[in-house]
């Protein structure tokens, strides 16, 4: 157990599994968001209320999902660094921080697009809009300490408290922001306010949520290769990784 | 009882800013001995001193205090452990007597008659209410050294303690750390000044660089 | 220099109770503080201006004070106390006395908090204690007024206690005081939406019991967690420098 642990641990092991399996991220992730969105987009009915306008949650949703599954993973890490000093960990979270970030940015986007046909105007102080913006000052926040300090090490431990101050915070900023939403607007404006979503619209989300998740994995794998490969430059493993690809 | 060590390095390595700094350091430092630590600058003097004094957690390899991993009892390990640094750990705004009462304070009572004996001891005779600003560098140092005349801690960690001290203050120290030994204590200084005593260990840093 | 008369080194098996090592780092930052008035009076003078821009730069309109002042308040509030985090440890990182602290024979995170409160009594309470005199210029009402001090009283330890925890990440880096404020921010938007949220359904004549207990719930979390944050994140940067 402990030696998987620490297998788990190495670098180079990663570096090999990565390599092995990212073709298959890539391939699935494409094939189901492809499949979702084609879905979603050209053959799911039309809401009954907001026409096409709708068909935007196929991008929207997915991107929420991720940005909040991301900090979490991150924060799951944080532990894993803290606790076992394991450098796996620190490059994960240094790799897969900004790609949360580009998430939490696109689903802030894609809901300002949505928000201009459905209530005629690009931003409004919504609860889940607010709380997502915030989301993303705290990922920017994880971005700009990691990159104030030198030293690896440091930067990595010292990410790793903020995202889990961060981490508990989280479940406060959203329960604090419903209550200003509410406080400051009566319910008017809700994204869920559908009862129930038919089936045909229900699964073309599920394949490109899960498809968005795959290409997440594939993102990862390359981002977190590469930081490996800066931070094990002197070892002899990645010197005869990059001469054996020269040849 | 002489021979038992209080604090032991195993396989000590630290990396710093992409660069090994220490490597594959063993030490053991006992009782009643003064060990010097040496090596040209950038060698880690510093950066082992930080880490044998608790300031320093990244590194790898083991520590042992009285025989127990370190982290254990981190609480008694303090408290025998007395370090100096670079920086000398003294409010500029507090007077001497101020100073010395804070740094004292979470560790045991003292009481304000022991501290004078040791201001005047460090000769800051006469101005123990003078704030620290208004004192020059070497007698703010010394009001930092003055701590060393009432230090119960087996172990000293003293970073660069002749810096700012004129020839006599030198001589002093010397003199102290040479008694402090000879009573049972165990001292670790780094130093550019040429110390010399009779008897004193040596840590060569940096000496295990470039070969694979 | 010598030291005649002292006994043979033995280990040291007592030292000295964890409250009175608290009591003392409480005691030197005060002291410290009032060695320097000037550093003291600047985030109150800053809270002063930062709110007097509202009526010059928004409206000095009787009924939009009115309605925007608890807000104006609590925001000038956080940023005089978000200002103020960057000397927590710095003067003490720069002058050493960090490094003694971190040493000391005590339980880090306690000594930690001995300091946040003393910097919460030097900042954050004076704010507390000047707020009503602003609130009266921006036409707040007597009980408003007072469910403001209120939420003041409790949210400003939470700033502290939260900001502690930047100020210990930030601890030696360039542009610190810059990068401090980017991370503690977003931390700080619940106790704004509280604080804010409460004097506004006082004047609404909604009961506010709820709103406050859930602030002191606040504070009791900040209470118990943030030292343990900050004392991580000061080892961490102490490894670093």
């Amino acid at each position: 157990m402990w030696q998987f642990f620490h297998k788990l641990g190495s670098p180079k092991w990663f570096f090999g599994i990565a390599t092995r399996f990212m073709p298959w991220l890539l391939a699935g992730g494409l094939l189901l968001l492809a499949a979702g969105l084609i879905w979603g987009l050209a053959f799911a009915p039309k809401d009954y209320l907001q026409g096409n306008s709708y068909r935007i949650i196929f991008i929207h949703v997915p991107s929420a999902f991720l940005a909040q599954s991301i900090y979490i993973s991150m924060a799951v890490a944080a532990v894993v660094t803290l606790v076992w000093r394991m450098k796996l960990a620190d490059v994960f979270v240094k790799a897969i921080a900004p790609v949360g970030l580009l998430f939490t940015f696109l689903a802030l986007f894609t809901g300002a697009i949505w928000g201009k046909p459905t209530w005629g105007t690009w931003w409004v102080w919504d609860a889940r809009l607010t709380a997502m913006l915030i989301l993303l000052f705290l990922y920017g926040g994880v971005i700009a300490l990691d990159r104030a300090i030198n030293d690896e090490k440091s930067a990595a431990r010292a990410v790793a408290v903020l995202v889990l101050v961060g981490v508990v915070n989280i479940p406060i900023i959203k329960y604090s922001v419903d209550w200003w939403n509410t406080l400051h607007q009566p319910a008017t404006f809700k994204l869920t306010e559908k009862p129930t979503m038919p089936m045909e619209m229900w699964l073309p989300l599920l394949l490109s949520v899960l498809g968005l998740y795959l290409l997440f994995g594939w993102l990862a794998c390359i981002r977190m290769k590469t930081e490996i490969l800066v931070r094990e430059q002197r070892t002899r493993w990645v010197r005869e990784l990059v001469l054996a690809g020269r040849k | 009882m002489m021979s038992e060590p209080l604090l032991q390095a195993v396989d000590l390595e630290c990396e710093r800013d992409e660069r090994l700094l220490l490597q594959n350091l063993s030490f053991s430092i006992v009782p009643g001995t003064l060990t010097r630590v040496e090596g040209e600058n950038g060698s880690g003097k510093t950066t082992l001193l930080r880490i044998l004094a608790g300031l320093n957690d990244a590194w790898t390899g083991e520590l042992l205090w009285c025989g127990k991993p370190r982290a254990h009892d981190r609480e008694s390990f303090h408290r025998n452990t007395l370090y100096l640094g670079h920086r000398p750990g003294i409010k500029p705004l507090l007077t001497p007597m101020e100073n010395l009462r804070a740094l004292m304070a979470g560790r045991r009572p003292v009481n304000d008659d022991v501290l004078a004996q040791a201001l005047a001891g460090t000769g800051l005779a006469g101005y123990e209410n003078v704030p620290c600003r208004n004192l020059s560098a070497g007698q703010q140092r010394r009001v930092a050294l003055a701590r060393l005349l009432v230090a119960d801690e087996p172990l000293w960690l003293l970073d660069e303690v002749f810096t700012a001290i004129d020839a006599e203050g030198v001589k002093a120290i010397e003199a102290l750390l040479q008694q402090r030994a000879a009573e049972g204590g165990a001292v670790l200084v780094t130093t550019h000044h040429d110390l010399q005593v009779p008897g004193m260990r040596r840590i060569v840093l940096g000496g295990g660089r470039g070969n694979e | 220099m010598n030291s005649a008369g002292r006994a043979l080194v033995k280990p040291v098996e007592q030292g000295v109770g964890v409250f009175s090592a608290m009591l003392a780092v409480f005691a030197r930052d005060v002291r410290v503080a009032f060695r320097q008035r000037q550093d003291l009076l600047n985030p109150l003078l800053f809270f002063v201006m930062v709110v007097t821009l509202f009526p010059l730069g928004v409206s000095p309109e009787v009924s939009f004070l009115q309605q925007s002042g608890a807000g104006i308040l609590w925001v000038a509030a956080l940023l005089a106390v978000l200002l103020s985090l960057d000397h927590l440890f710095r003067h003490d990182f720069d002058d050493g006395t960090l490094e003694q602290l971190v040493l000391q024979p005590q339980p880090l995170f306690l000594l930690i908090l001995a300091k946040t409160l003393a910097h919460w009594m030097l900042t954050g309470l004076p704010l507390v204690i000047l707020s009503p005199v602003l609130g009266v210029m921006v036409h707040l009402d007597g009980n408003s007024i007072a469910i403001l001090c209120l939420t003041l009283l409790i949210g400003t330890p939470v700033l502290s206690l939260i900001g502690s925890i930047g100020a210990a990440l930030t601890l030696g880096l360039r542009s610190a005081g810059v990068l401090l404020s980017l991370l503690i921010i977003p931390l700080y938007i619940p106790v704004l939406i509280f604080g804010t949220g409460t004097v506004a359904a006082a004047a609404e004549g909604a009961p506010v019991g709820g709103y406050l207990a859930l602030m002191g719930a606040f504070l009791v979390l900040a209470l118990t967690l943030a030292p343990f944050a900050s004392a991580a994140a000061l080892r961490i940067s102490m490894s670093n420098s």
